[in-house]
């Protein structure tokens, strides 16, 4: 499963996530960024894309499947 | 590895235990790996969630564009931790080096990160706390029900404490045209944070974009019907309101309860730390294996001269995690000091607020570039004659060049000579309540100089101040 995380203090709005991947990154009045954590996995390219174009690099990417999986395991021993 | 990292890693170190599955123990056990460590890696948390994301769950998540579980962080490298979720620490022995469980289990480590941040401060009277309708906001499970709380369309919806947090979730309750009233105790939201210039503006947007905001006044009394519902809030000013939900945004109280007798130096103000993270104990020693990091360290930051910091913000939870985790596997000549400057947003009422700096520690601000008419405006904080924290509104991308002065201590007001600054600087008083004074908490704060000091809350007269029920011209003796 791909997952974002965007660090919103180094965030300045320059929007090139919006126009790298419109339906994971929007602008909200004017200036604030909001997106969706959990990106449809077929969306990965434009979201990498939207990665590499952040001026200040301030996405983070990852596939998360596997460490999902050891956390639930670890739950339902208890 | 390389074999520099492991020469560098103190070799005695194999068991890192991590107690808190947020940000800040996610980013520590991240960072740990990051850097080479090879031993094993155990974090504890209360809640039965992989590590989320909280500031979505007072913006989209509320507005329904995110689902609560989508807030879950990625995990940037593979952590081959061991994660015990959904149970939290009770206890801390120094001399076993053991954490206990509250299932019974003890764990043994070599080093220790306390990173158990805060959580919400509940309204003080319990059976009217238990009302159904009354909500806090902390937890992926509290924005869920709240959320599903607001897509019922309740008729009126009351935010108790005009701090961040309470004027997201009202700005949320505007965004989906639901009648809301903000009631806080001290004169103007965000007074806590930002001071009462910057809280002023705040007000205003508030009331432009249709918010009931009432200002010195508090909530005497929440009343349900006979199966529970919440009905009716009584207000110190003599009004009753019909309401459906309230929302309880009083700040955050910090979890230290559990390190009792613990020997480590802590209150109700957070952990105390060095700057690099490492613990003090009651004897005002650095322990070397305990480390503290995120909203419950408290720790002396070198530009705001020696005073203590609590800093609930996301950034310092990354930011300050890093460093512990790169400290607990140092020899100590390696180790580092934590120094990132507080950085903070926040977005509501059609603006993006971001903060650089500690505007807590201010004395006067000025505007020095745009204006309030524009809703587009930069902020400098100064403290004797010194610029220490910056604001921007919807213009974000000034704040870098603010953060540097600020790192360089420039003086105050700037000299800046902006084309969109005003002809004249005019600094005007910060506006920072007496402690207590509103209803919800500053964020981040200078909290006195050290350990020795106990803090003002302890005794009864404050006690009755903290009380969010006392309205405002209560005066301690």
């Amino acid at each position: 499963m791909l997952r974002i995380v965007v660090d919103l203090n180094r965030c300045e709005s320059y929007a090139q996530c919006v126009f790298a991947a419109p339906s994971v990154f929007w602008i909200k009045d004017g200036e604030s960024l909001e997106y969706d954590y959990v990106p449809d996995d077929s969306l990965r390219v434009q979201v990498e894309r939207a990665a590499a174009a952040c001026p200040v690099q301030a996405i983070s990417i990852c596939w998360l499947d596997e460490q999902l999986g050891q956390q639930r395991g670890n739950h339902n021993e208890q | 590895m390389s074999s520099s990292d492991t020469e560098k890693t103190a070799s005695s170190v194999q068991r890192i235990i991590i107690v808190g599955a947020s940000l800040a123990g996610l980013s520590a056990a991240e960072a740990l790996r990051s850097e080479g460590f090879t031993g094993t890696i155990t974090v504890i948390g209360d809640e039965p969630y992989a590590p989320y994301d909280r500031p979505p769950l007072s913006k989209t998540v509320l507005t329904g564009l995110l689902p609560a579980e989508h807030t879950t962080l990625p995990q940037r490298v593979d952590l081959h931790a061991e994660w015990l979720l959904g149970v939290p620490a009770i206890g801390l022995a120094l001399e076993n080096r053991e954490v206990e469980l509250a299932d019974g289990r003890r764990f043994g480590f070599d080093r220790l990160l306390i990173a158990t941040g805060t959580r919400a401060r509940p309204w003080p009277d319990s059976a009217q706390a238990a009302l159904d309708g009354v909500c806090l906001l902390r937890t992926r499970d509290d924005a869920a029900k709240l959320r599903a709380r607001l897509a019922a369309g309740p008729k009126r919806v009351l935010v108790i404490g005009g701090g961040f947090i309470g004027s997201e979730v009202a700005s949320v309750c505007r965004e989906l045209d639901l009648t809301v009233t903000v009631t806080e105790r001290s004169s103007t939201p965000l007074i806590g944070a930002l001071g009462s210039a910057a809280g002023m503006f705040a007000g205003q947007l508030q009331c432009a974009h249709g918010v009931d905001l009432r200002c010195n006044v508090t909530i005497t009394a929440l009343e349900g019907d006979e199966n529970g519902r919440l009905r009716h809030a009584y207000l110190s000013d003599g009004d009753t309101l019909d309401i459906d939900v309230a929302v309880v945004a009083l700040g955050a109280v910090r979890n230290v309860e559990w390190l009792h007798d613990s020997g480590l130096a802590f209150d109700s103000r957070g952990i105390i730390c060095d700057s690099t993270c490492r613990a003090f104990n009651t004897n005002g020693m650095a322990t070397d294996n305990i480390f503290v990091a995120g909203d419950v360290a408290r720790w002396p930051h070198p530009l705001y001269e020696g005073e203590l910091l609590t800093v609930e913000h996301w950034g310092n939870s990354v930011e300050q995690a890093r460093t512990a985790a790169h400290n607990m596997m140092s020899a100590p000549a390696d180790r580092r000091a934590y120094e990132t400057l507080p950085a903070f947003w926040s977005r509501q009422f059609g603006v993006n607020l971001k903060t650089v700096g500690l505007p807590t520690f201010a004395d006067e601000v000025v505007l020095t570039q745009g204006s309030i008419a524009e809703r587009r405006l930069v902020a400098a904080y100064g403290h004797k004659g010194r610029i220490v924290a910056a604001l921007t509104v919807n213009m974000a991308r000034w704040l870098p060049a603010y953060k540097a002065m600020i790192e360089a201590r420039a003086p105050f007001p700037p000299v800046l000579h902006a084309p969109d600054g005003p002809a004249e600087l005019r600094p005007v008083p910060a506006g920072f309540p007496p402690r207590g004074q509103s209803t919800h908490s500053p964020i981040a704060t200078p909290t006195g100089p050290g350990p020795s000091i106990s803090p003002p809350e302890e005794s009864s007269t404050s006690a009755k101040v903290q009380d969010p029920r006392v309205p405002p011209g209560f005066q301690p003796k």
